[in-house]
């Protein structure tokens, strides 16, 4: 039992559980490969984006950036704005996200719960619409400060400072590090502490493979990479399609009982494959990895039950991770 | 048997439309030379004028990253699967639109830890 100050205090220090009956058998005599899942899902608002939220709104404050009262501004509609909603409320500033009116009504009711205010760009419009709409709420408001997730030192710097070294005390063995890939912030920040204390350490990153839709319109001369994203931290990274993701989710909460969401399904199919590469390969092998958050905000897409292909057509053109 | 590679939609202009091709080659560079040959424009936008793959595209061989494989100089083998994609940071909308107030103070939120929106 542990007791905490408030609950920004009780951010990080989540538990790392064995995965006895997901982790592959090894031959007889062979040295073990175990998985160990990290549940983010554990943080204050249930997800690991606490960790970013509170270490980015905190060096805003020492930065002399952020002074009570000021508002936040945050183009997004995912876990990222459930946190600074959070961390927001408790530090006394105001949060405005602003979203496409199309995204999940739990993410609406959990942003307004928390006290955010929504601005809606309009759905039809798709991304260039939002971000035109984006483009002209900061235009109209100078003084809102964005604390830029992709490119925010203090991102990573929450890992750096808080994922490594709970990782490293928990599993002293640890070989492989596995985790998703959106800002790069878990995994930059992490994999650096890692690779320092480590010798041999592989990061692994899991990106999500979205459905076409979400692919569709993408012109190459306009991709992204964010600014956080440094290549030489990883070791490998995997590319996971959404039957993969969905495969794996179910079966963390059918055979582990972890009941996690979609971009955790995409990790745990990277962590397997790595694990039985140690197994061909007879090698031992410590793998943890991130389970980012539950499943809660999911359970309106129906991709939980029924058969595979239905749940494929169900996330179709979602971006799920 | 050969290696499938399937194509994104921006490219499918130089594939006549279709999803997935078939191509040979002992490395990801053959390959690409192999496609060009019959869908000629192809590597021309996969690939930089300095002969590097471009900064935006993700390329992976049954699953992961050419460049953690030797990008161009990656082994393949028949009936390798080959996936062309442009690369969408996770959370697509929130990026794009973070990123267009943002993109010319970028260096700022690194620096001092949050950028004031202009």
């Amino acid at each position: 039992m542990a007791r905490y100050d408030s609950l920004l205090d009780a951010c990080g220090g989540t538990p790392l559980v064995g995965l006895p009956r997901l982790s592959p058998t090894v031959p007889e005599g062979a040295p073990p490969v175990r998985l160990w899942a990290k549940l983010e899902d554990r943080n204050p608002t249930g997800s690991i984006k606490d960790r970013a939220a509170l270490f980015m709104v905190r060096a805003a404050e020492e930065a002399g950036r952020l002074r009570a009262g000021d508002t936040i501004l945050e183009p997004t509609s995912g876990n990222t704005g459930i946190s600074l909603a959070m961390v927001a409320k408790l530090r006394g500033y105001r949060l405005v996200c602003v979203m496409p009116e199309n995204v999940s009504t739990e993410r609406v009711q959990m942003l307004r719960m928390y006290g955010a205010e929504i601005i809606f760009s309009p759905a039809a419009g798709g991304s260039n619409q939002a971000v035109a709409t984006a483009k002209q709420i900061a235009a109209e408001h100078p003084d809102w400060v964005m604390l830029y997730q992709y490119g925010n030192e203090a991102n990573a710097r929450a890992h750096y400072e808080t994922t490594g070294p709970e990782l490293l005390h928990d599993l002293p063995s640890i070989t492989h590090f596995v985790a998703g890939l959106g800002t790069t912030g878990t995994l930059m920040g992490t994999g650096r502490y890692l690779r320092e204390k480590v010798e041999g350490i592989q990061v692994v990153a899991a990106e999500p493979r979205y459905g076409e839709l979400v692919y569709g319109l993408r012109n190459i001369d306009e991709g992204y990479v964010p600014e956080l994203y440094d290549a030489s931290v990883l070791s490998r990274r995997f590319s996971v399609g959404t039957r993969d993701a969905v495969l794996r989710t179910r079966q963390l909460v059918e055979v582990e009982g972890i009941f996690a969401g979609f971009s955790t399904g995409a990790i745990l199919h990277a962590a397997l494959a790595v694990a039985h590469e140690a197994v061909r390969d007879g090698r031992r092998a410590d793998v943890a990895f991130v389970v980012c958050d539950g499943g809660w905000k999911y359970l309106s897409t129906g991709a939980y039950g029924g058969t595979l292909a239905d749940a494929e057509d169900a996330l179709e053109g979602q971006l799920w991770a | 048997m050969a290696i499938e590679v399937r194509i994104p939609t921006i490219l499918r202009s130089y594939t006549g439309g279709a999803k997935v091709v078939d191509g040979t080659g002992d490395t990801l560079a053959d390959l690409l030379n192999d496609l060009d040959s019959r869908h000629g424009g192809l590597r021309g936008r996969l690939i930089t004028d300095t002969g590097t793959l471009h900064r935006f595209v993700n390329v992976y061989v049954n699953d992961e990253d050419v460049r953690f494989l030797g990008a161009l100089d990656a082994k393949l083998s028949d009936g390798d699967s080959v996936t062309i994609l442009p690369a969408v940071a996770g959370g697509a909308f929130g990026f794009a639109a973070a990123a267009a107030i943002s993109s010319h103070s970028a260096a700022a939120a690194s620096r001092h830890g949050a950028v004031a929106v202009r």
